[in-house]
């Protein structure tokens, strides 16, 4: 496992670099020229043991402005104050998708402002709102997905642990719903093909990789494939959002979770006649909206996952 | 007794009157020059209403998001797709020949609907 540090580490910071010029992208391989790489090199081994933390952050909709909300903005720098605000500073920031709430420019740059507050690499992934602009996510992925792969897909490794950014917002099918596809499956396939199966996965995506609620689409049609890839692991996290609520469920050695939004809150499955924004009244909204700090501890099989609302 | 019978017949003949007027004013519009046939679905509770439409060849349809989220109508066959509709926001597209076209949401899939179009 020592040998896999420094690998792990350049990673890092070679995305720590990326960061740092904009573009908000890292790979695993450590391969290739880098800002950084000789100072992750000279680092001291030992930091790879330290535990550490990174903050899961979903759904801002900047740009919504409807009940119970008339200013997603003003909620998601709120949130982004709140990671900030951490007793213990988190390495990253995953962003789970619908960044904007119609993929427009200005939309995609006040979420990029914002988050450069917290001073921190962020990795996203896109949601269906991500996908509107009439390129259908190329504004997305232009800014967001550098150095991705098809749709947006990506991995990287931080601290032995291995990060997979999945997308299944793209190319839904009439009467689906998420969708990973074909090309993005092998594509997993081979990014855990010889990965040691005690390697510590967290896995995010914007739609969960779990049947929530059909009827409501939330779920994805494909995922029990990526799901069988990954059931060799000892230890497996699945991070997505597009519900805004929390859910949680544990499958063999899967673990998934849902995390609220930082914009609106929606009902819970099947308790309204559609999932449009649940309009509680404004002193309420700030319960309903979070964050969520991930936990990781090695020689735990699982990462310590802890929700907090704005309102706390 | 006879007060009700009055009251009846006075409800009836006010029912009379009104169905000779809507006689006269159905008469007078169908005199105008027949208007491009057009019929609406309305997005809401993430549900296209009427799930399935009926037409005639040449009826322009219009949708409307009623809406908090933007949703699409987009053709499953791409013969049309709108743009997003933000709440408030329309489509409208004209169905010249006959045939049977469904859609659906390309943010939420899980909306589907069809538009029958015969003579």
């Amino acid at each position: 496992m020592l040998d896999d540090h420094n690998d792990d580490r350049r990673g890092f910071l070679k995305c720590m670099a990326w960061a740092g010029t904009g573009a908000l992208f890292a790979f695993n391989g450590g391969i290739g020229s880098s800002i950084g790489l000789d100072a992750a090199i000279a680092a001291p081994r030992k930091m790879a043991l330290a535990p550490f933390s990174f903050v899961q952050v979903s759904d801002s909709h900047i740009g919504f402005n409807k009940p119970p909300n008339a200013d997603a903005r003003a909620t998601f720098r709120e949130a982004i104050a709140k990671v900030k605000a951490l007793p213990t500073r988190p390495d990253f920031i995953i962003h789970t998708g619908d960044v904007s709430q119609l993929s427009r420019d200005e939309e995609f740059d006040d979420a990029e402002q914002m988050l450069k507050e917290a001073g921190l690499p962020v990795f996203f992934v896109p949601g269906e709102h991500d996908m509107l602009d009439p390129e259908g996510g190329k504004a997305f992925l232009n800014r967001f997905g550098k150095g991705s792969q098809g749709a947006g897909w990506y991995s990287f490794d931080h601290r032995g642990v291995h990060f997979v950014a999945l997308v299944n917002v793209a190319d839904l099918k009439p009467g689906g719903m998420g969708n990973l596809g074909a090309d993005q499956l092998k594509w997993l396939k081979d990014d855990l093909a010889g990965r040691p199966s005690s390697q510590p996965i967290v896995v995010f995506a914007h739609i969960p990789l779990w049947t929530v609620y059909a009827d409501w689409g939330w779920g994805t049609d494909d995922a029990a494939e990526a799901l069988k890839l990954l059931a060799r692991f000892g230890s497996v996290t699945v991070l997505n959002g597009h519900i805004h609520q929390i859910t949680q469920k544990v499958e063999g050695r899967i673990a998934f979770h849902t995390a609220r939004s930082t914009a609106f809150p929606q009902p819970v499955a099947g308790t309204a006649p559609s999932p449009g924004p649940l309009k509680v009244p404004a002193e309420q909204l700030r319960s309903m909206l979070g964050i969520t700090d991930a936990l990781f501890v090695r020689g735990h099989d699982r990462i310590a996952l802890i929700d907090s609302t704005l309102s706390a | 007794m006879t007060r009700a019978f009055k009251m009846l017949s006075f409800q009836a003949s006010v029912l009379v009157a009104c169905t000779l007027l809507l006689t006269v004013i159905s008469d007078v519009v169908s005199a105008a020059p027949a208007p491009a046939p057009a019929a609406s679905v309305s997005i809401a509770n993430f549900t296209f209403k009427a799930q399935v439409l009926t037409v005639k060849p040449g009826t322009t349809v219009t949708w409307t998001n009623a809406d908090d989220i933007p949703h699409t109508v987009t053709s499953t066959t791409g013969a049309f797709k709108s743009k997003v509709l933000d709440s408030g926001d329309k489509f409208s597209f004209t169905f010249a020949k006959a045939g049977q076209f469904g859609y659906y949401c390309a943010l939420h899939p899980h909306m589907t609907g069809t538009v029958i179009v015969k003579a």
